[in-house]
């Protein structure tokens, strides 16, 4: 970040200048999260959940290397080694396991707030499209490393789970039956689909940690949004990322960390299936297979296909779900109004919060049985999915008549007292 | 210094010391020759990368599974593996094979009479792999006591599709009727399938 009044690194220990003079990677530091990073000083805290989402990613790393040490990649023994080794001898395996666990659920729930802080507050316009797609990419990647962990404890929620996922891309014509025994490596789920997801489980979060780091690059070229949507104008918008932001953020993360070791201690199998404690049984389905709850709003997509139409249901189920992702790239190109913040978006707030309530909606009926009923109401909830990407929000775009933006942060931030106080102490200092 | 818009045709090239060079076309082919062997040369590294993880040796020396009647008394029906998939045997009772029978064949969405399904003489005999055409779940129906659907065969609970007494799909997301898998009868009581 560029700002022409961010503070320059100077370090006074001969250690660091020695250092920094011959890889300048404390420099680097200090001005990607510390002083030398001035950020809005209007940020509230849903602000907080980029930084949550990386602390989920280095606990999902930390733990899952360590139970990887304990883990046995067969059909015949990975159920015992988490159910038996891990849980009941390893030392404070049953810990590590739970927080993997119950990690993956916390990493969903920051991502899902920090993705719907970004559709509310328009961080994913311009000059901030390339932090949206590179965001999209995470989701991605996040969303098929959970399926392959979720698999690897060969239960039989894994083991159909494993065998319903491959079986969407047996939708595709021609190929897709070539391209599922592929990913298989077989033609039902077994040791070679256990074993590459085991090594496609381990390598991802590695490949999530690089994206990570160009979408924290891409985010520092413009700085941080905020939430009125008005760019910085001067020194009084900002204050340095560190301490302010560091300390806010570290509240947060005591917050997180709260949640987190209160569902680890206490309900650590309030966010799993029961039926993932039965051993893997190929010749038995379980009566109600249900995904785990952060893909229910996509499963539900999925379902709501149930009619052939040109094409047959099961590929436009297939076609949906991905698409109702892949749709999330467009977004920046869809929405064509110049106003970032839904604060000053009357039309667009009111549809963005049937959305919030759609998703859940969806990850309801996702995760019930499809009787009648359930199917109509996901199907109703699937339109208004793709009618708000793609037919609402650009024209909405077009027509609203945003409410008056605010001339900048600091105005926002003081209404009408002066913001001279402020920018006096900073030049002072 | 000369560069390439100091009259130099198409056909000629400017050497480092600034000498036109004739006949400039022989040296590109070098250059595409080049990047063409270094590109079959990258695809033929990916090749078997991407082929280790096709079915392996293991995987593909399929047995054929040689299945025992005798036991499964009419109305009943066997769940067993062929190729590590799951394999159901049933003997339609003749109210089956009379409902299966009296399903007009336009209103099927794969359409099949249950006499393509079965083998000549034994109509009864309904062999089907137990996996559903939609996402692969093992459909209920086949052990005593399970949610047989709405039409009487078969019922997948993973999303719903429903087969009727002849496994053939008739409502819900699944395109195609269960598989029907090469098989044979070596004696009245006994069939290999594979």
């Amino acid at each position: 970040m560029s700002f022409p009044w961010a503070k320059q690194y100077a370090p006074k220990h001969p250690l660091m200048q020695w250092v920094d003079s011959r890889l300048p990677l404390p420099r680097f530091v200090y001005n990607a999260v510390g002083a030398g990073y001035p950020v809005p000083r209007n940020l509230n805290y849903f602000w907080n959940f980029g930084v949550l989402a990386g602390v989920a990613l280095v606990v999902q790393i930390v733990t899952g290397i360590v139970l990887a040490m304990h883990f046995h990649s067969s059909a015949a023994g990975a159920f015992q080694s988490v159910n038996g080794t891990i849980m009941r001898d390893v030392n404070a395996g049953w810990f590590l396991r739970f927080a993997h666990a119950n990690g993956a659920s916390m990493f969903f729930i920051v991502v899902y707030i920090h993705m719907a802080r970004g559709l509310f507050y328009g961080s994913y316009k311009a000059p901030r499209e390339m932090i949206w797609l590179l965001g999209v990419v995470i989701f991605l990647l996040l969303m098929a490393t959970a399926f392959m962990g979720y698999v690897l404890p060969w239960g039989q929620m894994s083991f159909w789970g494993a065998q319903v996922i491959t079986g969407f891309f047996s939708a595709i014509p021609v190929v897709g039956d070539t391209i599922r025994i592929w990913l298989l490596g077989g033609y039902a789920p077994d040791d070679a689909a256990l074993n590459r997801f085991f090594s496609l489980h381990y390598l991802l979060p590695f490949v999530i940690l690089g994206v990570v780091i160009l979408h924290i690059w891409a985010l520092h070229i413009p700085g941080s949004g905020n939430p009125t949507g008005v760019e910085v104008k001067g020194e009084q918008d900002t204050v340095p990322f560190h301490p302010y932001y560091t300390a806010k953020d570290g509240f947060g993360l005591a917050i997180f960390l709260l949640v987190f070791s209160v569902l680890i201690f206490f309900y650590p199998d309030m966010l799993g299936h029961p039926d993932n404690y039965i051993e893997a049984n190929p010749l038995s389905t379980p009566a109600h297979i249900v995904p785990e709850w952060y893909f229910l709003p996509f499963y539900a997509i999925l379902k709501a296909f149930t009619v052939d139409f040109i094409i047959p249901a099961k590929l436009w189920g297939v076609l949906a779900m991905f698409g109702s992702i892949l749709l999330l790239f467009f977004l920046p190109w869809l929405d064509k109004s110049p106003v970032r913040s839904a604060n000053f978006r009357p039309v667009y707030r009111v549809f963005f919060w049937i959305l919030v309530l759609d998703v859940l909606v969806l990850g309801y009926v996702g995760g019930a049985e499809p009787v009648a009923v359930n199917v109509v109401i996901s199907q109703i909830a699937a339109a208004y999915y793709f009618a708000f990407f793609l037919i609402i929000v650009p024209i909405i775009s077009r027509l609203e008549r945003p409410r008056p933006l605010p001339n900048s942060i600091t105005e926002a931030v003081l209404k009408g007292e002066s913001g001279s106080r402020v920018s006096e102490s900073a030049v002072s200092a | 210094m000369a560069t390439l818009d100091d009259g130099v045709s198409p056909d000629q090239t400017v050497g480092p010391g600034g000498e036109v060079l004739e006949n400039p076309r022989r040296r590109d082919y070098l250059q595409i020759a080049a990047i063409a062997f270094g590109g079959v040369g990258a695809g033929v590294v990916v090749l078997p990368l991407v082929n280790s993880m096709n079915p392996s040796a293991d995987v593909l020396a399929l047995s054929v599974t040689e299945v025992d009647l005798s036991a499964i008394e009419p109305g009943q029906a066997i769940k067993t593996t062929f190729r590590k998939q799951p394999l159901f045997v049933r003997n339609l009772t003749p109210a089956e094979i009379a409902a299966a029978d009296a399903v007009p064949i336009g209103d099927l969405r794969d359409p099949q009479t249950l006499e393509e399904r079965t083998k000549e003489g034994k109509a009864n005999w309904l062999v089907t792999l137990g996996v559903c055409t939609h996402l692969g779940c093992v459909p209920l129906g086949a052990g005593a006591g399970e949610n047989k659907g709405p039409f009487g065969g078969y019922f997948c609970p993973c999303h719903g599709s429903a087969y009727d007494t002849a496994g053939r799909i008739r409502s819900g997301p699944a395109p195609t009727n269960l598989e029907v898998p090469v098989y044979e009868f070596t004696s009245d009581t006994t069939i290999v399938v594979g």
